[in-house]
């Protein structure tokens, strides 16, 4: 309980911080935020895009390992965890793509332009949406569970020359891309301390949010199959008794 | 031909988290025939396929030896020839070429004599060159026994053999596990009692919940 | 070693001589989908950009409609069995490919010729690159669409999931391959084509990797 107070704490302070402090030429105060050239104002966009983004690809890691170890085991718990972690990779992915479209519209003028980055986020969505279709289309869950991770493995495989290689050939507006002259604020660490802070305190917040989801996610997956095959019968004060 | 034999080791089989069978154990180290036995939905039809290198076992091996050692599951298929109800042949091609086909992708060399003798023995050898579209029921099934033995396999196993045949069809897979069990281990998966009589040995699934 | 594979091609082979199923619907579907577009484009004249583009998007879907039924006419027919006690797992796979690696010879030929025909700004330059580019992402279309039809084949509503599954996997290779098809047409060198090359070498020795690595767990039960 303990632990979802301090969550809850953390997450606000991270919100409020990120959107109210007011980004100014010379910081003096501990709560002012520097200008970074190519960003500006947008730049308190940074404390949920790139959570958001890295939640995506932790996400979607997760659900590789899981898948992986699936195929090893054939424990069903496995799979309940790659599901679970597909599906906060999905939010987070949506998240990702809709705070990115934000930003871009305020930086470079039109929500999508078809820059590597966002192709690769778009794809993301995509296997996501292709690993769910295939899932609700499969009854047996042993076959449900086997396909899905092959698949989860298949995709992952893909997923390099996206990140990596599509990024660094093709031109694009991302910072970061082939032909951006600033590294990026993330990469250069432009931003001041306080800055620094906020965005440490946002990722690590948003992490243990993603952890703590993704427990309960699974865990009630497994309670519920348990529970539909009778195999573990609720106590009186589960059922509201 | 000689020295195979199959081992199984603490074999159990879920489906998802559902049991259908656990601790299964036997050695089955001569040639001569071998019965499971249990109702319908008992599982019979799971373990002839984990037998049969189908299936994996979700704990638990299934071992086959023969004088070269244990054999690998990949070079399996080679060494069981298998009959059952739901077992569907090409029906766009005859008999006669179905079972050439399954030569040359089995790897093996078609021996026409030995083959010819099955069909003659199976009442199929007039028919051999119509399609198996064609087929009546009992004749597609007597054509899977010839396709079970065409690569004189070391292990046949026949799940529910005497599914879709009339009395002299039932009599002739009589013949055939007495005359086989002589050369071979025949697994016979059944419920009816007249197919499992012949068997040295019966495993009872329903002990194995 | 490639004498069991090759038999299985020759299995399918005969049997779709028999039936005659795909070469019909998939001749169709090559003339319809470019009917399609000519349609659509009208009198205006398209770049060659577009172009190039939508030669892979013919492809595609061409390939949607047709590489699937390697698998899936056998688990309709219910010889998955049979295939499962004549041959291991990778023969099954090495026969699957060979065929859909020819059918997508053969359907994108095909499609190439109607394409320079009648799309005027399809001309090729640099034409070396262009054979490389077609063999190259060929492979790589067979490979990755012959083991998502394996998965598929296992899965209700066979039919609309196979794009939606395929379409992600292959995304990296069609927009390479899209982009080294421009470069033909604009007769780019290979040395500044090289990174491109590359990135489909890759991605056709991963997947195949990757396919038969995989494999096992889908074909057997």
């Amino acid at each position: 309980m303990i632990w979802k107070i301090f969550l809850f704490v953390l997450l606000a302070f991270v919100s409020i911080a990120g959107i109210a402090f007011p980004i100014v030429e010379k910081p003096s105060a501990w709560y002012e935020f520097p200008f970074i050239p190519g960003l500006e104002e947008n730049a308190k966009i940074i404390f949920f895009h790139v959570p958001t983004a890295w939640l995506t690809v932790i996400a979607f890691l997760m659900s590789t390992i899981f898948s992986f170890n699936y195929l090893r085991k054939k424990n069903l718990d496995d799979d309940a965890k790659a599901y679970s972690a597909a599906q906060l990779g999905m939010v987070f992915c949506i998240l990702a793509t809709v705070t990115g479209a934000v930003w871009s519209k305020f930086a470079w003028g039109s929500f999508w332009s078809w820059d590597p980055r966002q192709t690769s986020i778009f794809a993301i969505l995509l296997i996501y949406g292709a690993l769910f279709a295939l899932r609700s289309s499969i009854e047996s869950e042993d076959k449900r569970a086997t396909l899905s991770a092959v698949y989860s493995l298949i995709a992952f495989v893909t997923v390099p020359f996206f990140i990596f290689i599509m990024p660094r050939i093709m031109k694009g507006l991302h910072p970061g891309s082939a032909d951006d002259t600033n590294a990026g604020p993330v990469v250069d660490f432009k931003m001041n301390s306080s800055m620094q802070l906020i965005f440490f305190l946002s990722l690590t917040g948003f992490t243990i949010l993603y952890f703590w989801m993704w427990r309960v996610g699974y865990k009630s997956i497994i309670y519920k199959d348990k529970l539909e095959k009778q195999l573990i019968t609720p106590t009186k004060s589960e059922l509201g008794g | 031909m000689s020295n195979y034999s199959i081992h199984s080791q603490h074999l159990s089989k879920s489906f998802g988290r559902r049991l259908i069978f656990k601790d299964i154990n036997f050695n089955w180290n001569e040639k001569g025939s071998f019965g499971i036995s249990g109702p319908n939905g008992s599982g019979k039809s799971t373990l002839v396929k984990i037998i049969a290198g189908l299936i994996a076992p979700s704990f638990g091996k299934i071992i086959h030896k023969n004088s070269g050692g244990e054999i690998i599951p990949e070079k399996l298929h080679n060494h069981i020839g298998f009959v059952s109800p739901y077992l569907i042949l090409y029906e766009e091609f005859s008999a006669w070429e179905n079972l050439k086909i399954f030569a040359q992708i089995r790897g093996v060399t078609l021996e026409e004599e030995r083959v010819l003798t099955y069909l003659q023995q199976f009442l199929l050898k007039d028919r051999k060159d119509d399609l198996v579209k064609t087929y009546s029921s009992g004749m597609k099934q007597r054509l899977k026994f010839v396709f079970a033995l065409q690569h004189s396999p070391e292990v046949l196993i026949l799940d529910e053999p005497t599914s879709n045949l009339d009395e002299d069809g039932k009599k002739n897979v009589y013949k055939i596990i007495n005359d086989e069990s002589k050369n071979r281990i025949v697994v016979v998966a059944s419920n009816e009692s007249r197919d499992l009589e012949l068997c040295s040995e019966i495993l009872m699934l329903e002990k194995f919940k | 070693m490639i004498a069991k594979p090759f038999a299985l091609f020759k299995k399918d082979y005969h049997s779709e001589l028999r039936t005659r199923y795909a070469i019909n619907s998939l001749a169709m579907f090559i003339i319809v989908a470019i009917s399609v577009i000519l349609f659509s484009i009208g009198n205006e004249t398209i770049t060659e950009s577009l172009t190039g583009g939508l030669f892979w998007v013919v492809i595609f879907f061409t390939a949607m409609s047709g590489l699937a039924r390697a698998f899936v006419s056998e688990e309709e027919r219910g010889t998955t069995l049979t295939l499962q006690l004549i041959a291991s797992p990778s023969t099954v796979f090495s026969g699957k490919l060979i065929f859909n690696l020819i059918l997508v010879f053969c359907m994108n030929v095909v499609i190439a010729l109607l394409y320079s025909a009648l799309f005027e700004k399809f001309i090729i330059q640099n034409f070396l690159l262009f054979i490389i580019t077609f063999i190259l992402g060929n492979i790589g279309l067979a490979v990755a669409s012959t083991i998502i039809a394996a998965i598929i084949a296992k899965a209700g509503a066979k039919g609309t999931l196979y794009p939606v599954l395929s379409f992600p996997i292959l995304l990296p290779l069609i927009l390479t391959c899209v982009q080294l098809t421009l470069f033909s047409i604009d007769g780019t060198g290979f040395a500044d084509a090289q990174f491109e090359l590359a990135i489909v070498v890759g991605y056709d020795v991963i997947m195949l990797t990757a396919s038969y690595m995989l494999f096992d767990f889908i074909w057997k039960d």
